[in-house]
């Protein structure tokens, strides 16, 4: 009975993506471009960089990247912590 | 609907039968390393709808190095790569902590089998 | 689970995974890659070494080895790099560019073979980025492995 209920409620909820996927703008018009024309046109004079994706990384938007650091720190102490009583592991 | 529109929009396509798969393999699925792979599968369907996003027909790669000529005046959207940049980084470090937990709770409860860690015992 | 193939493979294999991954992390702002790309493919390179050992042999290895280190030498340099623009204008602002220090330099406007010498603060930020990541990675395959006990060689 709860299976059968749950395989209804996974059929209608892949359905309903599928309809979602068809229904989407056309793949390859963007809208909106304005902010990244503007990153296209000014990266080499600002950033002097010839790679426009790494200077929105780190110099157009670099408070993510800060973000991201400190999130792969917290994940490295928190490994470390968890598996610290085993026999193997002591430095 | 007629098939222009499977044709056209077939990225997509793939990212919503992506994303039925991961969610089949949590839900249905007993072993606890299948749960954790589910989940992996989730986070590559999101990153590859994020990067879908991002194209401009007939575009070339947003990079100024030896590019050919006639790809100055229409470059992929560049922003859109630098978020799942961000993104891939943050699923590996889910990642890590789950297979982490995975261990300890095979010591724990002797089994990997998820219909049997039932009781909040110790 | 180390056998004979797998160390004579190792010999060759992992001179050139590291110099491949050190060039992806200093061209970060030429081609495609930077510090994130480099870091993950160097501690590829790390956990071949690590994986085709016994477990007395890699505890020996990676004794002076400073990992920890590495990593916070990694995270305090990249928010140094982001706090050198708070004197006189924003947070993260480029202030080494278009200047005349180590990574200072003009880039020409159009499609051009590009220079080692641009960049600015990007280029010392994809060093220290590189740096963290590599380091983290490693730690983590270091604690799994050192888990499982591995005694002898298979076959």
């Amino acid at each position: 009975m709860r299976k059968a209920l749950g395989l209804f409620a996974f059929i209608s909820f892949t359905l309903f993506i599928l309809a979602a996927a068809m229904s989407i703008r056309p793949f390859g018009e963007p809208v909106h471009r304005e902010m990244d024309d503007y990153f296209i046109f000014h990266a080499q004079e600002e950033a002097s960089a010839n790679n426009v994706v790494t200077s929105v990384v780190f110099d157009y938007r670099g408070f993510d990247t800060l973000g991201e650091a400190t999130v792969l720190f917290t994940a490295v102490a928190g490994v470390l912590m968890a598996l610290r009583h085993y026999k193997g592991v002591n430095s | 609907m007629n098939g222009d529109i499977v044709a056209i929009n077939f990225p997509f396509i793939v990212v919503a039968l992506l994303l039925a798969l991961g969610f089949y393999t949590i839900g249905f699925k007993r072993n606890l390393i299948k749960v954790v792979i589910g989940v992996e599968i989730l986070e590559g369907a999101v990153n590859m709808f994020l990067v879908a996003l991002g194209y401009s027909k007939g575009g070339y790669a947003p990079i100024y190095t030896l590019a050919p000529k006639e790809s100055l005046n229409n470059m992929v959207l560049p922003t859109p790569q630098a978020l799942t940049l961000t993104s891939i980084v943050i699923g590996v470090a889910v990642s890590a902590l789950m297979l982490a937990f995975a261990v300890n709770l095979y010591k724990h409860y002797g089994t990997l089998d998820v219909t049997r860690m039932r009781r909040l015992r110790g | 689970m180390t056998t004979t193939i797998i160390k004579t493979t190792t010999r060759i294999l992992v001179p050139l995974i590291l110099v491949f991954g050190a060039y992806i992390i200093l061209h970060g702002h030429l081609t495609p890659g930077g510090g994130f790309q480099g870091g993950a493919v160097f501690a590829s390179g790390l956990a071949l070494l690590i994986v085709a050992c016994e477990n007395e042999v890699v505890k020996k290895r990676f004794e002076k080895v400073p990992l920890s280190a590495l990593e916070s030498i990694g995270a305090l340099g990249f928010l140094g790099m982001a706090a050198l623009g708070l004197m006189g204008y924003t947070f993260f602002k480029n202030v080494i560019a278009n200047s005349g220090f180590l990574f200072g330099g003009k880039t020409p406007i159009g499609i051009n073979p590009g220079y080692l010498n641009t960049g600015g603060t990007l280029s010392y930020m994809n060093i220290f980025v590189g740096m963290k990541v590599l380091a983290g990675l490693t730690s983590i395959i270091l604690v799994f492995f050192l888990l499982l006990g591995v005694k002898e060689d298979e076959w």
